[in-house]
C-alpha cells in the first residue's frame, strides 16, 4: 500500500475529526528506515554553518542567540512530535522541561537564600534522576491528558502547567519559593568549563541535532508510523488492533523525554530557576515557538526558536523602547497570517511559487 | 511579495543592530539601564526610567567631560529576562556602566551576572532585596539606595508610640516583602512589641478572605505590607468584612492609589504609619528642587506622575551616583574601571533625601522616613513627614553576629 492509498484509507475513515479546517499535518511517512534519504546539499550546508557558527560570531550571538534557540527549540520540538505527529497539543511541555530544571538545581548544587535545600548530589547522577524524573512526570501528564481531544486536552495540560506554577510559587521546602535557585551551574567535565559559551554552545548543539535526529527517525519507524495513524484516525487504528491510549501515552513520555533535556540545558543556559520560568507566559511561549516555525517538520521548532530569541533580543533597537513588544506581536501575527503553516509553509509557498530548484536553504 | 520584503527588512534591521555595536568613539560613556517597561511593574518601571533620565539631564547629558550615551532595556519583573537583557547591553552593546535592574529577584540574578563581567561596573536600579549586598556580594555591584529592611526603620519605635503593643502581619510571599517585615520587626520586637501572626500571601492574590478571617481580635493594628493592587484589594475586602483595626503600610504600601481610595473606610486610613525613603510632603529644599525639575520635565500631560514615586527617586540616586563617579575620574574609566570604582566606593552622594555613602559591601548607608497619613484642608489624603532617620546601615544597627537576613520565620516574637 502507498502512502498516498493509506492516506486516502485513513481519511475515508467514519471517525474522522469534524474540527473545521484542519491544521496540514506533516505527510503520514511510512518510508522502513530512518535513514534511507539521502544527505542532500542543504543538510551539510546548515550543518557546517551551525559548526562554524561560534568560529565568526561574538560569544554573545553564540551564547544568547545560538544556545538559548537550541535550547528553546529543543523543547518546542517535543511539542512539535506531540502536535505534529500525534495530533496533541500539550501546554505543559515546559512545564516537564522546568520539572527537569528543578531537579537539575534541588538534587545538585545552586544557591539560595536557604542553600540546605539543594542536596549537592554529583551533577551526572542529578541531570540523569532529573531527566528520568520528568520523563515519567511526562508519561503522566500524558496519561491525564490523552482520553480527551482538541482544546480539552490545551485545557487539562494548561490546568497541569499552572497548578505546577504555583506549586513552585508557594511551596518552600522543596522548590523554595519565588526566590527558586540561583548559580545552577554547567558542570566542568574534562577540565573544560561547559559553561563558557562556545562549548555551551556546541553542548546544545549535541543535544538539539540528537533530538532532531531522534524524532526523525521515531516518526519513520513503526511507532511512529502507528502514532501518525492515530493522529489521522483513531477509531481505525483502535479497530485494526493498535492501543490507541498506550500509543499516546508513550509519545507524550518520547515528548517529556526531548522537553527534559532541553530543560536541564535552559536551566544551565539561565544559570537559575524561578516560578517565572515555568509560568503562564513561557507555557505560551512554547506554542508560539512551535506553530511560528511550523508543525509540518521537526526543523521547525528551531527556526521558529531562531526568530523568536532574534525579536526578543533586538526588537528593542527596532523601536521606540517602550513600544519593542508591537514589533514582536506584529511579526508573529503577520506569519501566523500569511502562513497557518509557520516559517516552513511560508517557505514551501515560495518554492511552489517561483518553482526553483535550488535548495540551499531551509 | 510584500511579505517576504517585509521579513527581508526586518531580518535585515536586526542583523544590521547586531553589528552596529562594534566601531564608537573614545569620548562617550555608554550607560546601559534596565527597569520593567513590561509586567507587574511596568508603571513604575517607566517613571525609573523619568528618574535616570532626569539625572543625565541635569548634567546636561555629560560626566567627567565625556558625552553620555544612554541605552536602555527592559524586562518584566523576571530574573531570567532581566539578565538577557543586561547580557545584551553588556555584551552586544558593550555598555560601559550598568545602571538596573527594578526589582528584588532580578537584582540578585544580575548581581550573580555582573561576576562575569569583572570589566564593567554595574549600579543598582531600585532593586531592594537584603540578599543582593548581603550574600555573596560582587566586587563590580555597587547600590546607593537603601534596601527594604532599611527603608523601615524608626517605624517600629512609631507604632509602639502609637498604643500598638500586638499587631498582625499581613504581607506578599516574596525576599522584597520579607525585607520590609524584617526592618520593622527588628525594632518593634526589641522594644517589646508582639507579633502573633504573620500571614504571606501570593503576589497579586485577588481574595483576601481566609486572611482577614485569621486576623485574631486581640491585636491593635495591622502591618500590611502589600504592593498598589493588592493593596486595594484587601482594603476593599477588609473593609466590606467589617474590619476596623487601624492599619501599619510598608514602603509600597500606602502610595497615592491608596490614598485616592474611595471606600468607606477611607478616613479610617487617617493615621495610617508608614516607613519610606521619599516622603512626597518632604520639605528640604533638595527634595522640593528635585520634584520641582521632576514636575518641569515630566509633567502629567506627558505621562508622568503629580509628584515622583520611589522608583523615579531611587533610579535618579543610582544614576546620579554614576554620573558623579564619573566626574570624580574625570571619565577615566581605564585599567578595567578601577579608579572609578574606588571613586564610587568612598564617594559620598549628595541626594535629594540626605547624604548616601557606601558600606564594605558597596551598599548604601542612609536615610528613611517614618510617614503619617493626614488629611488636608481640602479632605485629599496625604502623607505627612513624622521623622527622619539618618545614617541607617544594612544591619539596621545590629551588630555582625546577631543580624539575621529576614525570612518567613525570621524575626519572630509571637
Amino acid at each position: 500500500m502507498s502512502a498516498a492509498e493509506w492516506r486516502n484509507a485513513m481519511n475515508a475513515g467514519v471517525g474522522r475529526l469534524a474540527m473545521g479546517k484542519p491544521v496540514k499535518a506533516p505527510a503520514l511517512q511510512v518510508k522502513p528506515h530512518a535513514f534511507q534519504s539521502p544527505i542532500g546539499l542543504r543538510h551539510v550546508v546548515v550543518l557546517a554553518f551551525l559548526l562554524a557558527f561560534p568560529l565568526y560570531a561574538t560569544p554573545f550571538l553564540t551564547f544568547q542567540i545560538g544556545a538559548q534557540s537550541l535550547a528553546l527549540g529543543l523543547v518546542a520540538l517535543s511539542l512539535t512530535f506531540l502536535g505534529g505527529y500525534g495530533g496533541m497539543v500539550s501546554l505543559a511541555q515546559m512545564t516537564v522541561a522546568g520539572i527537569a530544571g528543578y531537579l537539575v538545581a534541588i538534587l545538585g548544587a545552586s544557591a539560595s537564600a536557604d542553600t540546605s535545600i539543594s542536596l549537592g548530589w554529583p551533577w551526572w547522577l542529578a541531570v540523569l534522576a532529573a531527566v528520568i524524573v520528568a520523563t515519567a512526570c511526562g508519561a503522566f501528564i500524558g496519561w491525564l491528558a490523552v482520553r480527551t481531544e482538541g482544546i480539552y486536552m490545551i485545557m487539562i495540560t494548561l490546568a497541569v502547567g499552572v497548578a505546577f506554577y504555583y506549586l513552585c510559587l508557594q511551596n518552600y521546602s522543596v522548590f523554595n519559593g519565588f526566590q527558586g535557585f540561583q548559580r545552577v551551574k554547567a558542570p566542568t567535565l574534562l577540565g573544560l568549563d561547559w559553561r563558557e559559551p562556545v562549548l555551551f554552545y556546541y553542548l546544545v548543539l549535541f543535544w538539539s541535532l540528537a533530538g532532531y535526529l531522534f524524532v526523525k527517525y521515531l516518526i519513520r519507524a513503526p511507532f511512529g508510523v502507528a502514532l501518525q495513524g492515530i493522529r489521522d484516525n483513531p477509531r481505525r487504528m483502535n479497530a485494526l488492533g493498535f492501543h490507541v491510549t498506550a500509543h499516546r501515552v508513550a509519545a507524550f513520555a518520547v515528548a517529556g523525554l526531548i522537553a527534559a533535556v532541553g530543560g536541564v540545558l535552559l536551566v544551565w543556559y539561565n544559570g537559575l530557576i524561578t516560578p517565572n520560568s515555568v509560568g503562564t507566559s513561557w507555557l505560551i511561549n512554547v506554542l508560539i515557538i512551535a506553530v511560528l516555525g511550523g508543525l509540518r517538520h521537526p526543523i521547525g521548532p528551531f527556526i521558529g526558536a531562531i526568530v523568536f530569541v532574534l525579536l526578543q533580543t533586538f526588537a528593542i533597537d527596532l523601536i521606540d523602547r517602550e513600544r519593542f513588544n508591537l514589533v514582536i506581536g506584529a511579526v508573529f501575527l503577520a506569519i501566523v497570517l500569511f502562513s497557518p503553516d509557520g516559517l516552513l509553509g511560508l517557505w514551501a509557498a515560495l518554492k511552489t511559487k517561483f518553482s526553483t530548484p535550488r535548495g540551499g536553504l531551509k | 511579495m510584500k511579505k517576504r520584503t517585509f521579513v527581508r527588512t526586518l531580518v535585515g534591521a536586526a542583523v544590521l543592530a547586531a553589528f552596529s555595536g562594534v566601531a564608537y568613539s573614545q569620548q562617550t560613556v555608554k550607560i546601559g539601564l534596565l527597569a520593567t517597561l513590561e509586567g507587574p511593574f511596568a508603571a513604575g518601571g517607566a517613571d525609573g526610567m523619568r528618574g535616570a533620565e532626569l539625572a543625565i539631564k541635569q548634567k546636561n547629558g555629560m560626566a567627567g567631560g565625556r558625552k553620555i550615551e544612554l541605552i536602555k532595556a527592559s524586562s518584566d519583573a523576571k530574573p531570567d529576562v532581566a539578565v538577557n537583557a543586561t547580557r545584551k547591553l553588556v555584551e552586544q552593546d558593550k555598555v560601559d556602566i550598568m545602571v538596573g535592574p527594578l526589582s528584588g529577584g532580578e537584582g540578585i540574578a544580575v548581581k550573580e551576572y555582573s561576576k562575569t563581567q569583572p570589566n564593567i561596573t554595574f549600579i543598582n536600579g531600585s532593586s531592594g532585596a537584603q540578599a543582593t549586598t548581603l550574600v555573596n556580594p560582587s566586587p563590580n555591584f555597587f547600590r546607593f539606595n537603601t534596601e527594604g529592611a532599611q527603608w523601615m526603620v524608626g517605624l517600629g519605635k512609631a507604632a509602639l508610640d502609637k498604643g500598638y503593643k500586638r499587631v498582625m502581619v499581613i504581607a506578599e510571599d516574596y525576599a522584597f516583602p520579607y525585607s520590609q517585615v524584617q526592618g520593622f520587626m527588628a525594632e518593634y520586637c526589641r522594644l517589646g512589641g508582639k507579633v502573633p501572626v504573620k500571614a504571606w500571601v501570593p503576589l497579586g492574590g485577588k481574595d483576601y478572605a481566609s486572611v482577614i478571617a485569621r486576623i485574631p481580635k486581640d491585636v491593635d493594628a495591622l502591618v500590611v505590607v502589600l504592593g498598589g493592587a493588592d493593596a486595594v484589594n484587601f482594603l476593599n475586602q477588609y473593609e466590606a468584612a467589617g474590619g476596623d483595626k487601624p492599619m501599619v503600610g510598608g514602603s509600597i504600601t500606602v502610595s497615592q492609589d491608596i490614598l485616592n481610595y474611595k471606600g468607606k473606610r477611607r478616613d479610617s486610613l487617617v493615621g495610617t504609619i508608614a516607613g519610606s525613603p521619599i516622603a512626597d510632603a518632604y520639605d528640604a529644599p533638595e527634595f522640593k528642587a528635585f520634584v520641582a525639575d521632576y514636575q518641569k520635565n515630566y509633567p502629567v500631560s506627558a505621562g508622568g506622575y503629580p509628584s515622583p514615586s520611589l522608583f523615579a527617586l531611587v533610579y535618579y540616586i543610582n544614576m546620579k551616583a554614576a554620573l558623579d563617579g564619573l566626574d570624580a575620574v574625570k571619565g577615566d574609566l581605564s585599567g578595567g574601571q578601577a579608579k572609578y570604582r574606588e571613586a564610587l566606593q568612598k564617594m559620598t552622594l549628595k541626594t535629594p533625601v540626605g547624604d548616601v555613602r557606601l558600606d564594605a559591601n558597596r551598599q548604601a548607608i542612609g536615610s528613611t522616613f517614618v510617614t503619617e497619613v493626614v488629611k488636608d484642608a481640602q479632605g485629599n489624603l496625604f502623607n505627612k513627614v513624622l521623622r527622619r532617620v539618618d545614617g541607617i546601615d544594612q544591619m539596621l544597627g545590629m551588630k555582625k553576629e546577631e543580624f539575621q537576613m529576614g525570612s518567613r520565620d525570621v524575626p519572630s516574637c509571637p
